[in-house]
């Protein structure tokens, strides 16, 4: 009874201040505020721009560090436009002995490729400690003593901060960062091939450092760098091997960022390490914002930054975007967004009522919740449901540039090698692995099947007809149609296995897929594989594993049928291409072709093909690739996801951009519109509790009245 | 040419070894009376009945589902003498619930249903496209307009199978009646009455209830699952309610098999350091500190992996899926038996330090007779009672450890049908508006019954061999 | 009692010893040094050169337990368990494999758990004896009856669906608390409430259940029966008498679980995203982060060792006339 009266009381209050909602999971101050809400599965596991590369680092590193170049935001196909350079920078080609060629020299000719780099005057850092000065100019935490840093936990316990001129030397310094031998660079021993002298560069720093006492830190501006040189203060030229378009690419990325000597000379400070005060922890830069909390159990908050040199909305974009809203802005100084807060939410569940509930402000759709969320109307065309549509939620898709595959380990006795049985056997499987099917089981219909390595969009790939894998597919009514399973199974007897079993033993073949399954979703998707094969009267034999093992087994070619992906760098027909060429073997080159494939032919037009400029001749060696490659059938093709995300409807100029990794300045949000909806849909629900305490009472009543006629019985 | 290949799984063979043991076990107190009464006190109590009639039937489809074997396959004109078995492993189970089995729809549909669950562009014979729920290839495939006819079709389904039942339940109860006439020497309609009332010790109208709506539940389910998918079907369109009952060995399994390998750990180890104390004692003290102070999902991970390791350098040992997912199994039992034969071996420590005081133990002592044959003869018996109650308490605690298992990824292997795997999978479909709740339902049904007769049944096997009741 | 004490606690160095070889022999027959750096430098453009440096800076390019190529005592210590375990036995946890400071994450996630844990703990054992006190009250009535079935029938339910379901009810359809979630200081009371009254309610089955066996137990003695005749009422029989003297099977229960509070809870921990040492373990295990996971097993069993010392105590303190030798 007590409690009734505590909910009737409740109840009042809440009718009388119009609280925020009970389940609102962000603190009451913050409601209203300019605020974009969004979520992390995984703590980032580097912040330091020489090492991120997952996308889960870079949602965070593209915000802070300002690369050279960046891709344009609404623009499709994909350009590259300057960031905090100038211009694009066009390479010099030099022949070996240093002498200029012209720019459309062949690729055999040119020994070495300068890139020189402006970058615009007057950008700052965001305020750090690092910068902080005293009156005399002389840094003021560079020198700290152990007891200096008793009682400093975390950045903010530094209460001084400065900034300061971003320089050309910084872009330098982290181009010297990638051969640290501390940091483990991911892309060092690429770059190695290309940079001039950084391979020489790591082998000096690692003497330097060897030599020096343990715990000192190596000061990297004492080393000069033979292929990287600082022009003048605003300019600094990056000497290539050979021809390398794609390094225009890298430029994008957050690994050739600036990174000021001043982070490292203070977060080396014996001691910093040990409280966690490193840059992979606080990162430095000059984007739009700097992250100010980071507790990777719990939240990861950017905020504004407040020495940002500004930047404008682009005034123009695709056809199209203006009637969509996307140029409503245009013109206006970047960022909108005062504050991103991240949440950790690990689970899906919770992470998707969150969205409905509307503390997030966009979302993914898992395969599971699409039904709820998407409509596919007759033409296959998605819109979202009726309950979306009312909630105001939008809907945006795209395909990605990623492939997810099936791999044939091309070392393997039974389904390797270039011999016409085995090429029969694995394109009969191909065939038999439905997956039109899968898509539409597994992925509500968001992905394309694969045609080839190369994803619609990128330079090579045809669309059409023209575009069709001839092996697996027919060109039926102006569609792709999968070969039947009666030619799979005619492959199969070709291949020397009638009925799924040998010819010669009678023995049934069988087949072995390793795999990595922990999911819960993982054990539909292993039966449905498994049906597949039976549909062609093959078995097969799941190798489940864990991870390392896993890898272990691909790297030694033990493996025979695997699942893998490839999420694509850049979008270029290279970065697809050589996840097939020979010499880039797991096993033989510990590259990342996977299924050890290694057609001479085709390695030698992937040389070819590597370093050209875009055009039908390109497209020529692509072609002629693209056919060996699908006639040898070491991938089961697979397919390229779709990606499908929706939008609350406070959440404007949104345009999915798979390559940016910097969108998070172009978003604008209508935070009331947010608090209403928010209010709106989260009203508390309080009569069950009521209902709760009523039978509690009920139950209690004939107990209590029992217990007193016992007592009375008693004294009696 | 053999019709077919019997195949001995490692855990059907710890099953068959643990089946022997219970035979051997019921044998030997057949002939003892003092060991026999509390079983008969068990017999008395209701739910005790009740519950052991649920086990057993769950023991039922388990051992059945336990038979294995493989089928050969036809040969091939030039094939040579040698017969070639499928590799698939199937069970007696399998064959007699063979439709379940077979009738594979593309992905969900609701219980009951006759649609799919999900829309899908339908070509029309005109060439034309709709966007609609396609029919099932099986589940209410008989019907021309399912929203029309269904409802009646079930309910004369319904009635069919309730007649059925009827039928066997008839049969069954005057076979009982004629049964008790006979033994007791009264007529059929005294053994009748007397059973209706509940009047003799043995409560056999209860016993005869339970019976009942097991064959009804049978009769219902072998008549609908015949048109229809009861509990509906999964994400890749197999059978819901294939699935929970092959899940039933799984669960039955996990509680069993984990003692079957904690009790020699438990029982020699737990006796031995009550019983010798001294260093003995503290060793073992030592070792089941040290055990059960490592959090129990690391040392599972472990067994887990290193399992993993072994099975992928003695591939020629596991050659089917069978195979593979049943060494997992074994292994995941082996592994909770290390973990749990802690907590039974701390009280047996306990109890045999009290019982070694007793009497007729110094006595022995004293006579000169040999340490093992006093454990053998005088102490063992004395803290069975207490072995068998952990043994009934711990099996509901294990069927229910595998679901959360499965949950932290060190359950059961992925492609072995388990509770815990179903559970999993459907945890994520929570969020499907309108939701896919018959998987999470079917195995939470077959579960708590599972989970609630035996912890009916561990009650009254506690209370039977209190020794304070004797 | 002190000199009691002490003993225990120097039983207990030859268990922590034992419990960091095992740790340390189970997660090297699995995991090689190769492996552990594999996973911390992620999948794309990984070198060999990459994984030895790895190995280097952390020590894990040395023998694993025994150095032959060493000289004398460095044979033993010049080793990756040597090196990795004696820093331990001064809680001195190092740094993880990552480079984080061990001791400042179990130190700031310690909190979380302890917030879900305690009040679960608390709450969940005065329900349960008050829900076993009323069932043994009332025994062989209704509410005795009906209150064991459905204790039998709460427990039968697995741990999962009270999560899932307690979350879908009150969170998703009565919009009384968020779904998941932690903030610091007062801010985290709402995201507590419903794993607390989830960890309640699930505990309430199998808790309760065990409690009224203790209580009816002890009203069978006689000295029950005499501060019965005595015309002392039922109730205050049922608190003056049977709740004292089932205090020792109470504390037997208890008392071992209060250390191991501080080491959280892992299913409810990553169902609600709460920042815990109970997912923190987990996390470490599915990254293969080796120092985490060490430091994690040596805390939980000193603080299990920690637990059974206190149970001693509490006897006394309860109990007098028991007396720790």
């Amino acid at each position: 009874m007590k409690f009734s009266l505590i909910y009737a009381l409740l109840a009042v209050l809440l009718a009388a201040c119009g609280a925020p909602p009970w389940n609102s999971p962000y603190p009451v101050a913050d409601e209203g505020g300019n605020i974009a809400y969004s979520s992390f599965a995984e703590r980032p596991k580097h912040l330091d721009p020489a090492q991120s590369y997952s996308s889960n680092e870079i949602t965070f590193t593209g915000q802070i560090y300002e690369p050279p170049l960046q891709y344009h935001y609404l623009k499709r196909p994909y350009t590259l436009i300057p960031l905090s350079a100038t211009e694009l920078p066009k390479p010099l080609f030099l022949d070996a002995q240093g002498k200029p060629l012209p720019a459309d020299s062949a690729a055999e000719k040119v020994a070495f490729s300068v890139y020189e780099i402006r970058i615009k005057p007057g950008a700052r850092y965001q305020p750090h400690p690092a910068f902080a000065r005293d009156a005399q100019g002389r840094y003021l935490y560079h020198d700290l003593k152990p007891e200096d840093l008793a009682k400093v936990y975390k950045l903010a316990d530094f209460p001084q901060t400065g900034t300061r001129e971003l320089e050309a030397a910084d872009y330098v310094h982290q181009i010297k960062r990638l051969a640290h031998p501390r940091l483990n660079s991911p892309i060092f021993g690429m770059m190695g091939e290309y940079i001039v002298g950084l391979k020489e560069y790591a082998k000096i720093l690692d003497n330097a450092q060897k030599s020096l006492p343990p715990g000192a830190r190596l000061d990297l501006t004492r080393y000069p760098l033979a292929g990287v040189e600082v022009v003048d203060r605003h300019t600094y030229r990056v000497k290539l091997k050979g021809k390398y378009p794609q390094f225009l690419y890298w430029l994008a990325m957050p690994f050739f960022a600036p990174v000021p000597p001043e982070a490292d000379r203070f977060y080396g400070q014996p001691g910093m390490a040990e409280k966690n005060l490193t840059l992979d922890w606080y990162p430095v830069g000059t984007g739009p914002y700097m992250l100010t909390v980071n507790d990777p159990n719990r939240r990861m908050v950017l905020e504004r930054n407040p020495n940002f040199h500004g930047e404008a909305y682009p005034t123009e974009g695709e056809p199209g975007d203006a009637a969509a809203g996307l140029l409503k802005d245009a013109g206006k100084p970047l960022p909108f967004i005062d504050k991103a807060v991240f949440s950790l939410e690990k689970e899906s569940i919770p992470y998707w009522n969150k969205f409905l509930q509307g503390y997030y402000d966009a979302s993914g759709i898992s395969s599971d919740s699409f039904d709820q969320a998407v409509r596919v109307a007759t033409q296959g065309e998605a819109d979202v449901t009726d309950m979306m549509k009312e909630k105001g939620i939008r809907l945006q898709t795209t395909v990605t540039a990623t492939n997810y595959y099936y791999g044939f380990n091309m070392l393997d006795p039974v389904v390797g090698g270039f011999s016409e049985q085995a090429k029969k056997l694995r394109q009969a499987v191909s065939i038999a692995i439905d997956y039109e099917e899968f898509i539409s089981i597994f992925a509500n219909g968001r992905g394309i099947p694969a045609q080839g390595p190369l994803p619609p969009g990128i330079f090579g790939a045809h669309e059409g007809e023209q575009g069709i894998n001839p092996y697996i597919y027919d060109w039926v009514a102006g569609k792709p149609k999968r070969k039947p399973i009666e030619y799979a199974k005619k492959l199969l007897a070709e291949a020397g296995y009638p009925g799924g079993r040998d010819e010669k033993t009678g023995k049934p073949l069988m087949l072995y897929l390793d795999i990595t399954a922990t999911g819960p979703d993982d054990k539909a998707r292993l039966d449905w594989i498994r049906k597949q094969f039976q549909a062609v009267d093959l078995q097969l034999v799941v190798r489940n594993t864990d991870y390392n093992r896993f890898q272990d087994k691909i790297r030694k070619g033990n493996a025979q049928i695997f699942h893998w992906g490839w999420n694509a760098d850049y979008p270029d027909p290279e970065n697809f291409l050589f996840l097939l060429y020979g010499p880039n073997a797991r096993v033989k080159g510990e590259g990342e072709n996977s299924a050890n494939y290694d057609n001479p032919e085709f390695n030698h037009l992937f040389e070819r093909m590597k370093n050209m400029d875009n055009g039908p001749e390109r497209q020529k060696i692509i072609d002629e690739m693209l056919a060996i490659a699908r006639n040898d059938a070491p991938w089961i093709w697979g397919f390229h996801p779709k990606q499908y995300s929706l939008f609350h409807a406070w959440y404007k100029n949104v345009k999915p951009n798979l390559m940016a990794n910097n969108g998070l300045k172009y978003v604008r949000i209508d935070a009331g519109l947010r608090t209403k909806k928010q209010r709106e849909w989260n009203e508390p629900v309080l009569w069950p509790l009521g209902l709760l305490a009523a039978v509690l009472v009920a139950v209690l009543v004939p107990a209590v009245a029992a217990y007193r006629r016992k007592e009375r019985q008693a004294a009696r | 040419m053999m019709l077919f290949k019997p195949v001995l799984l490692w855990t059907d063979m710890l099953l068959w070894l643990l089946l022997a043991g219970v035979a051997f076990y019921a044998w030997r107190v057949r002939r003892r009376e003092h060991l026999l009464q509390p079983w008969r006190r068990l017999l008395r109590s209701r739910s005790g009945v009740a519950s052991a009639v649920v086990l057993l039937a769950f023991v039922a489809v388990g051992v059945l589902d336990s038979l294995h074997f493989r089928l050969p396959l036809e040969k091939l004109g030039n094939g040579g003498a040698e017969t070639h078995y499928s590799p698939e492993v199937l069970s007696v189970f399998d064959l007699m619930v063979g439709p379940l089995r077979k009738q594979v729809e593309k992905t969900y549909s609701a219980p009951f249903a006759a649609h799919l669950y999900t829309k899908e562009t339908i070509e029309l014979p005109g060439g034309k496209q709709v966007r609609d729920y396609p029919r099932l290839k099986f589940g209410g495939a008989h019907l021309r307009e399912p929203a029309r006819e269904q409802a009646g079709d079930v309910a004369v389904t319904a009635l069919q199978g309730g007649v059925y039942a009827l039928a066997l339940c008839g049969g069954l109860a005057v076979a009982l009646a004629v049964w008790l006439a006979r033994r007791r020497g009264i007529s059929p309609g005294a053994a009748w009455t007397m059973i209706r009332h509940g009047c003799d010790e043995i409560p056999w109208r209860t016993l005869l209830a339970t019976i009942g709506l097991l064959v009804l539940f049978v009769c219902l389910a072998t008549v609908f699952s015949a048109k229809y998918h009861i509990f509906g079907t999964d994400k890749v369109g197999q059978d819901v309610f294939y699935l929970a009952l092959k899940s039933i060995r799984t669960g039955l399994m996990i509680g069993t098999l984990t003692t079957l390998v904690m009790l020699p750990f438990a029982l020699l180890l737990g006796i031995m350091a009550g019983y010798f104390r001294g260093w003995v004692d503290d060793v073992i003290q030592y070792t089941y500190t040290t055990l059960s102070s490592i959090p129990g999902v690391l040392l599972i991970a472990a067994a887990v992996l290193i399992l993993q390791v072994y099975m992928d350098s003695n591939q020629e040992l596991f050659d089917t899926v069978a195979a593979r997912a049943d060494i997992r199994l074994l292994f995941l039992c082996v592994i909770l038996g290390i973990t749990s034969w802690t907590g039974l071996c701390r009280l047996l420590r306990g109890e045999t330090l009290k019982v070694r005081e007793m009497e007729f133990i110094q006595a022995a002592t004293a006579f000169g007779i040999g340490h093992f044959r006093i454990i053998a003869r005088h102490i063992l018996p004395n803290v069975m009672h207490i072995v068998l109650i952990s043994i009934v308490l711990d099996f509901s605690a294990l069927v229910l450890a595998e679901a959360v298992l499965s949950y932290v990824g060190v359950g059961v292997d992925p492609a072995m049908q388990s509770w815990g795997n179903m559970i999993n999978g459907a945890r994520l479909e929570m969020a499907r508006e309108p939701m896919v709740w018959w998987s999470l339902l079917a195995a939470f049904v077959f579960m708590f019954v599972l989970v609630l007769s035996a912890n009916l049944f561990s009650d009254r096997v506690r209370d039977a061999f209190d020794p304070r009741v004797r | 009692m002190i000199n009691y004490i002490i003993r225990r606690i120097l039983y207990a160095i030859p268990i922590l010893i034992g419990v960091n070889l095992l740790t340390f022999a189970l997660f090297f027959v699995v995991n090689t040094p190769d492996n552990m750096a594999r996973i911390h430098l992620g999948v794309k453009h990984v070198t060999p050169e990459a994984i030895a440096k790895w190995k280097h800076e952390r020590g894990y390019d040395k023998p694993l337990i025994w150095n032959s190529a060493a000289q004398g005592a460095k044979q033993a210590s010049d080793t990756i368990f040597f090196e990795k375990s004696v820093g331990m036995f001064a809680f001195d946890f190092g740094r993880s494999d990552e480079g984080r400071d061990i001791a400042h994450d179990i130190k700031t996630r310690m909190w979380p758990s302890l917030a879900i844990a305690l009040p679960v703990f608390v709450v969940g054992l005065a329900v349960n004896i008050a829900f076993a006190m009323l069932m043994a009250f009332f025994r062989a009535t209704y509410i005795d009856l009906s209150g064991v079935v459905l204790c039998v029938a709460m427990m039968s339910i697995s741990g999962l669906f009270y999560i899932i379901g307690g979350q879908y009810l009150v969170s998703k359809l009565l919009h009384l608390t968020p779904i998941s979630g932690f903030d610091a200081g007062s801010n985290a009371l709402k995201f507590i409430i419903l794993p607390v009254v989830i960890g309640v309610v699930g505990g309430i089955g199998s808790g309760a259940r065990w409690y009224r066996t203790i209580f009816l137990e002890e009203t069978s003695r006689d000295y029950v029966r005499t501060a019965r005749a005595k015309g002392l009422s039922e109730l205050s029989v049922l608190f003056g008498h049977v709740l004292k003297n089932a205090m020792i099977p109470i504390l037997t229960g208890a008392v071992v679980v209060i250390p191991l509070l501080f080491m959280g809870s892992l299913i409810s921990e990553s169902f609600f995203g709460i920042p815990g040492l109970g997912s923190y373990t987990i996390d470490a295990i599915n990254a293969q982060d080796f120092a985490i996971v060490r430091a994690m097993v040596f805390l939980g069993s000193v603080l299990y060792i920690v637990g059974l010392i206190l149970t001693d105590i509490s006897y006394t303190l309860v109990d007098p006339r028991i007396r720790l030798e």
